[in-house]
């Protein structure tokens, strides 16, 4: 087994745990970058998404994860975002990495002024309150059909930043790379938050308010602040999905996408990052999976193999069943265990893990 | 000069008077001791003081000032710390982690310049380390400090939330039973650390404790309390020679 050997303070606050782990972080992103090469359109079509996932997730994680808010109604913020975003291009004609983060900044204004009232309340209260948000947005977007396009929706414009394009369908490769310089960035920030005061505090509020309430920590700014940086990121990844997507309507946010982001960090590990790219990987790469395999055996069998409806949904909530049931921590938390038992082969026995087997506190929506 | 002064403290939840009329004076660096039956209103004094409640009636002052008026976080600021009947640790956070958060109340850094991590916040972190440090060797919790507190056994939890508590820097330090559920052994360090706290770091301690033998050992005062009144106050060596004493904590 390795042991850390750390030499000084300042060790603790980088944002790798020592050379190794930053060079298998940059072998990933090496991986990420030439990825376009090695895939063809359709997969690199299914990468991005995956990335723009990944940042809902961690939007999500956030909020859920790290302060410990549930929120049924995140498909709402997305929806802000992406809006914003393209109406901010087509009826303004500012450009698109600008409208972008304005989308982000209204999505987190919006969410900042349903943070002030429902932070006086407690866990699933708060998981109602965003529910309304949801059903609320959806109904916003259908009834202001002069602006919105309501039901019938409306086109994203081409993403052109100095000239170059970024379009879905003729030049998905810089896409790819566009959505990947995003998410990157937005991972450091989440990390910076995490090593500083304002994650502890996230933590703590998420642990136990009254400590948190004793130790000097403003508990209702925590949950603001909270809400305003977890619905920033819900704008971005609602902006980019608008655009993935080109043509959008209010369904495209419905409450199933909702509950899809929060199942999806729920299997993917509450209360880390990188649970959140799990759950988006098994989001996206679920059904593609499922599609390559069905190929496989009706032309293996020479039989023709029809889809079958709500399969993806069918294994997707079978493993979330098993998540909650044998591995709260999710798939991040089976992966530290594997790591673990790999490290110390022969010494880990049957009833190693038992103790470590707790739950967060959101996972039980107390 | 008085630490803490209560001065005809009223708090009632609906009919019931759970602190009647009371009045204590703390003096600076003193180690004054809260005992009484259960039920006796001495969490509520904590509460009361540690602003989770807000008081019906009366005055509570630090250092001449009153604090009926601060938020609960705001106490923090004024050097008030505290620890919990029931350990109340972030338990999903290693132990480090859980005595940093212990340092929020003397932040100067702004949101924007957590987001980017700027040189100032990673100074500040350094500079909130060497107070955790300090914490950390004088309650010898070196081979904790990347444990979580789920994994830890009962009394270290304690330890680190004593722990936790001095990390603030604390003027008052005001302890609810810390010695409930610890061994003998545990016990007499735990009375070892708080004569400890008092003398090395001259921090005042308002102290709830069951166990007489520790109260005995560490207070220079103590205060008696049965159904929310204040019934007798005097040296620890006296405790039992009180009729009225006796007769609150083990009947006529």
């Amino acid at each position: 087994m390795k042991v850390l050997f750390r030499e000084s303070y300042e060790q603790d606050l980088g944002l790798f745990r020592d050379n190794n782990q930053k060079f298998r972080y940059f072998l990933l992103l090496c991986l990420a970058v030439v990825l376009p090469f090695i895939l063809g359109d359709f997969f690199l079509g299914e990468a991005t998404l995956f990335l723009i996932w990944a940042i809902g997730g961690m939007s999500l994680m956030i909020l859920v994860g790290h302060t410990g808010l549930a929120s049924l109604g995140h498909a709402a913020f997305l929806a802000i975002g992406a809006y914003t975003t393209v109406l901010m291009q087509t009826k303004l004609g500012t450009p698109f990495l600008l409208s972008l983060i304005l989308g982000g900044f209204l999505s987190s204004l919006v969410g900042v002024i349903i943070a002030i009232p429902s932070t006086r309340l407690h866990s699933i209260y708060i998981a109602i309150i965003t529910l309304a948000i949801a059903i609320l947005v959806d109904d916003i977007i259908v009834l202001s059909e002069s602006l919105t396009g309501g039901v019938s929706g409306i086109y994203a414009p081409k993403i052109v930043i100095l000239g170059v394009e970024f379009d879905r369908y003729s030049n998905i490769d810089r896409l790819y790379w566009l959505v990947l310089i995003i998410l990157i960035t937005l991972v450091l920030i989440y990390k910076n938050i995490l090593r500083s005061p304002l994650g502890r505090a996230f933590i703590a509020v998420r642990d136990s308010e009254i400590s948190a309430a004793a130790m000097g920590i403003n508990v209702k700014k925590a949950k603001i602040l909270s809400f305003a940086v977890s619905c920033f990121y819900g704008g971005i990844c609602g902006g980019l999905m608008g655009h993935f997507s080109t043509v959008f309507n209010n369904e495209t946010f419905n409450l199933l996408v909702s509950i899809n982001l929060l199942l999806m960090i729920v299997v993917g590990g509450l209360g880390s990052i990188h649970g959140a790219f799990f759950g988006a990987a098994i989001l996206t790469l679920l059904p593609v999976f499922i599609a390559i395999i069905r190929d496989g055996i009706s032309s293996f069998f020479d039989v023709s193999f029809y889809s079958i409806p709500g399969l993806e949904t069918f294994i997707f909530c079978l493993m979330v069943i098993f998540c909650i049931l044998y591995e709260p921590m999710g798939v991040n938390g089976l992966r530290q265990k594997i790591r673990l038992f790999c490290e110390l082969f022969p010494l880990g026995g049957k009833t190693f893990f038992s103790k470590q087997k707790s739950f967060l506190k959101t996972d039980r929506l107390k | 000069m008085k630490t803490l002064e209560l001065r005809d403290v009223n708090l009632k939840f609906g009919g019931l008077l759970a602190i009647d009329n009371l009045s204590l004076s703390i003096e600076e660096n003193q180690i004054f001791s809260l005992v009484g039956p259960n039920g006796a209103g001495k969490t509520s004094v904590f509460n009361a003081i540690s602003r989770f409640y807000d008081i019906n009636s009366g005055d509570i002052n630090l250092y001449g000032r009153s604090i009926k008026q601060l938020k609960t976080h705001e106490l923090a600021s004024v050097g008030v710390a505290r620890t919990f009947q029931n350990i109340e640790l972030f338990n999903n956070a290693t132990v480090l982690e859980n005595l940093l958060v212990a340092c929020h109340s003397r932040k100067n850094t702004n949101f924007l310049s957590e987001l980017l991590f700027l040189r100032k916040v990673r100074n500040q972190e350094l500079e909130y380390r060497d107070v955790v440090e300090k914490v950390i060797d004088l309650l010898e919790l070196q081979p904790y400090r990347y444990k979580r507190p789920s994994e830890l056994p009962y009394g270290l939890r304690k330890v680190v939330e004593l722990a936790r508590a001095l990390s603030l820097k604390p003027n008052l330090l005001l302890m609810d039973e810390p010695g409930s559920g610890l061994a003998v052994e545990e016990k007499q360090d735990l009375a070892f650390w708080i004569n400890d706290i008092r003398e090395v770091l001259g921090i005042t301690i308002l102290l709830i404790e069951h166990d007489l033998n520790v109260v005995r050992e560490v207070s220079d005062k103590v205060a008696v309390l049965s159904s929310g009144k204040l019934i007798w106050t005097g040296k620890p060596c006296d405790l039992e020679k009180s009729n009225r004493v006796v007769e609150a904590f083990i009947g006529e």
